[in-house]
């Protein structure tokens, strides 16, 4: 790319210009400064999420019920799953990297919209406080996935008020969303054309679409929830000729979708960590962008196949089972592009380019497994077992977690300025890998043994797999708490970084680490792709 | 994953795990290939080593193509493989015995036609095709024998049905696998599948009053028969024989009779009321229980002819 020496000079950077005051930044407009609010949040609901998720571990160390009281377990797996859906995963990406870094990557000043960008920030910390105020209250035991007519008429925990929490942060994200398409479209500097946007780029664009299109069904779900349990109105109710399923049709429909809005960032983020690593240029960029934009739209066409034996007409289901075939073609596209972009190049394997490759595999695994799931006559034997449980960790937790620490490690020199022990950072990814297969992989086994999901108590045959996994948990827990310690450090310890520490490509690494408050001090002009890279 | 896998008592377990371990090898292929290449390519192309690379391409449709179209492909011939099993998993034959099932937070309630009741215990002959009619009294349940290799759900409000042959007799775990509020995981019970003259000495042991037989008292009890029997003289559609045919509604509509009409009509009288009639018959919603509907519905079915009839049991493939 063009990268002017220009752009190096000498404007303090975007910590430091605007003042350094909380109301500075509590009402600021810059993009950067934005991320780093939503990075805070988002740090504080995964550690939070992680602990609820500590808590079920322990409990299934054994079969019996014995550490937590049942009802107590259910409230506990819930708050995980609404935590790191809602509140982690969903604006992970997007709102901290996808912030910081789609304005710089076109060549933009800021987001087309830099107030809405705040207020969206306020909402997810309005819902968050929702959230919390939920579990402090008592919690609620309906699942992530609130379903009827348990969440209506049955369950007498804090439903309403979890549904107002994840409501509120829905309006969050299609705020960003419609953010990030706009500033997409309108912003793009001089010569950057759509085919020469970083695929990190793409990747939030077709983000950004789901993120718009399918959030407000979410919405209107819940309202209907909260209708349903405060007025009776009998849209789920069958004994006021409402229908049960038609919650889980609408709930999916939102839902599934929103398994793409959480694993494309992360798509994009390995493609940019790839070719960083490997030194050249991404194997067959158009492809991969078709790809993300496949699997965006048909991402919109698979709901059914949560509800193979959920009651769901057996035709409808065969619909949605070839669909869900057809939807792993893209996804395998990319795998196997992101392993033809190593061949040739020049590998070095610093921390992030461990967690791209990491990503790759665990992401493969996810989806090789999805294949079992899409297939209607083995789903009926593995839904709602630990099958399912482990094949969305191995997309989300191993995907997308990994993904967005391996972005994170990537352009912490760019957003701090400060450089991490590379070492360590190396060591956590290797940890992380080997925590996330052990607490994981024999969850894979214990749904092929039987064992349901969301159980607090377990048949004894069932132990050792638990165990393993429990075991797996701690590992996986410790490789989290690393990089909080040694990023943490770097932010007073570390050495300073020049502009462009990993030699990468992309308008982001022309500008001063960290950058000037409106980023590029001339306009960058793009003369070629996004990923020249010279051995 | 040999090792792992639950007994086989079902005649589909050994057809799903079939496809299960095709696909498992295939993927495992897949899988295994790429870590191998991935490695591979890791060490031969790491910084510095002398491996000639002279110009990659940046793409290459050909190769692309490829990889494309043969995954889809394969998932194509998948996709068949399984569509097959899942006719076969969604079609009960015709001879199939029906047993009923209703979920209960948290226990299973099971009725045999011939009247005999259990709870969290359904006991059942070898090789016998089974069908289970089912339904839940309160919120969503999930009807799952690991050893057959089959999952249902069970809702408040319908029916839905899944059948089964057992081939192995012995004890299985029968678990409910939709999270059902607070007892979930102690909503479990076991299978008993038993030679036939075991099962038939097990039946008359438990012998009851029939199911239909239970449904005429019902109907009787309930009152019913006040409105709906012979010689009664509110103006209310006779019930013998109905179920199986076709009735005119008050909105110009047409409804089969089945059990999720009858079912209905006496929960929800007001919203499917036949042409010519008042609308008058009271809810019983919240009065009769979903085991005594299910006795009632199989009271009426008693009052038709013998023989199969052509919409029984209430063709929803679902």
């Amino acid at each position: 790319m063009s990268g002017t020496d220009i752009n190096l000079s000498m404007e303090p950077s975007y910590l430091v210009s605007g003042g350094n005051t909380l109301w500075s930044w509590l009402t600021t407009h810059d993009h950067k400064r934005i991320a780093i609010l939503y990075a805070l949040g988002i740090t504080f609901f995964f550690f939070l999420g992680g602990a609820a998720a500590v808590l079920v571990r322990l409990e299934l160390a054994t079969p019996a019920g014995d550490l937590l009281t049942a009802e107590t377990y259910n409230k506990t797996f819930t708050f995980h799953g609404i935590v790191m859906v809602w509140f982690f995963l969903v604006p992970s990406i997007p709102t901290t990297l996808g912030n910081f870094l789609v304005p710089m990557m076109i060549g933009a000043r800021d987001m087309a919209f830099p107030r809405l960008n705040l207020f969206s920030w306020y909402l997810y910390m309005a819902a968050g406080l929702f959230t919390i105020a939920m579990l402090l209250l008592g919690g609620v035991d309906t699942g992530w996935t609130f379903y009827t007519p348990f969440s209506t008429m049955f369950s007498n925990t804090h439903v309403i008020l979890a549904a107002v929490g994840v409501f509120v942060v829905g309006f969050s994200s299609i705020l960003t969303g419609i953010n990030i398409l706009v500033t997409v479209h309108s912003l793009r500097a001089k010569g950057m054309l759509w085919f020469r946007l970083p695929l990190f780029v793409w990747a939030m664009y077709a983000t950004s679409i789901v993120m718009v299109l399918a959030t407000p069904v979410l919405a209107m779900t819940l309202a209907l929830i909260a209708l349903e349990r405060l007025a009776g109105i009998g849209i789920f109710d069958p004994a006021l000729g409402g229908d049960p399923l038609l919650f889980q049709h609408f709930f999916w429909f939102y839902s599934h979708p929103a398994v793409y809005i959480m694993v494309l960032p992360a798509m994009g983020v390995a493609s940019e960590l790839i070719t960083m690593g490997a030194r050249q240029k991404i194997f067959g960029y158009r492809f991969m962008t078709w790809s993300m934009l496949a699997i965006a739209v048909i991402g919109f066409l698979v709901w059914g196949h949560h509800m193979f034996v959920a009651g769901q007409s057996m035709y409808a289901s065969m619909v949605f089972s070839i669909l869900s075939f057809v939807i792993a073609v893209p996804s395998a596209i990319k795998v196997f592009n992101w392993v033809g972009t190593l061949y040739k190049g020049h590998l070095d394997f610093h921390a992030p380019m461990l967690y791209g490759l990491g990503f790759v595999g665990l992401f493969m695994l996810g989806g090789l497994t999805g294949l079992f799931l899409a297939a209607t006559a083995l789903d009926v034997n593995l839904t709602d077992t630990y099958f399912v449980v482990s094949h969305f960790h191995y997309i989300m937790v191993g995907g997308s977690v990994m993904a967005y620490l391996g972005g994170i490690h990537y352009w912490w020199p760019k957003i701090t300025g400060r450089l991490y022990s590379e070492r360590l950072a190396k060591f956590a990814a290797l940890l992380m890998f080997l925590g996330f297969n052990l607490t994981f992989f024999p969850q894979y086994l214990l749904g092929y043994e039987g064992m349901p999901r969301r159980y607090h108590e377990y048949l004894p045959k069932y132990q050792m797999l638990n165990v393993l996994s429990s075991a797996g948990a701690s590992i996986l827990a410790v490789s989290y708490l690393l990089p909080l310690a040694y990023l943490g450090w770097s932010l007073f310890r570390g050495a300073r970084a020049g502009p462009n520490p990993f030699r990468a490509t992309g308008l982001e690494w022309t500008t001063p680490s960290p950058p000037p408050a409106h980023n590029f001090t001339v306009p960058p002009v793009v003369t070629e792709g996004p990923y020249e890279y010279r051995p | 994953m040999i090792g792992f896998a639950p007994p086989q008592a079902s005649s589909f377990a050994p057809r799903i795990d079939m496809l299960f371990n095709a696909m498992l090898v295939l993927c495992s292929i897949v899988a295994l290939g790429v870590f191998v290449v991935m490695i591979w390519f890791c060490i031969k192309y790491r910084r510095g080593s002398p491996a000639e690379r002279g110009q990659r391409e940046s793409s290459n449709l050909t190769v692309e193509l490829s990889w494309t179209l043969i995954p889809f492909l394969m998932f194509c011939g998948l996709f068949g493989w399984s569509l097959y099993l899942w006719d076969g998993l969604r079609t009960p034959p015709h001879d199939a015995s029906t047993v009923y099932v209703v979920g209960k937070q948290w226990m299973w309630k099971i009725q045999h036609p011939g009247g005999q009741r259990e709870i969290d215990q359904l006991h059942l002959p070898l090789g016998v095709p089974t069908r289970l009619v089912m339904t839940s009294q309160d919120v969503i349940h999930s009807f799952y024998v690991p050893a057959f290799r089959i999952k249902q759900d069970l809702l408040p409000g319908r029916y839905t049905q899944m059948w089964f042959t057992p081939t192995e007799t012995g004890t299985f775990d029968l678990m409910c696998a939709e999270f059902c509020g607070t007892d979930h995981a102690a909503m479990r019970g076991e299978v008993v599948v038993m030679r036939p003259d075991d099962y038939a000495r097990w039946m008359q042991s438990h012998a009851q009053v029939g199911l239909a037989e239970r449904g005429e008292m019902l109907f009787r009890r309930f009152g019913c028969s006040g409105c709906h029997g012979s010689g009664a003289t509110v103006h209310a559609p006779d019930l013998d024989g109905i179920y199986g045919t076709t009735v005119a509604l008050t909105d110009g509509s047409v409804a089969t009779v089945d059990d999720r009409y009858l079912h209905d009509s006496i929960m929800l009288p007001k919203s499917q009321v036949v042409a010519g009639y008042a609308p008058i018959m009271p809810s019983y919603e919240n009065r009769i229980g979903e085991e005594d509907v299910l006795a009632l519905l199989a009271y009426i079915k008693s009052t038709q002819q013998p023989g199969p009839h052509p919409t029984e049991p209430s063709h929803e493939r679902h």
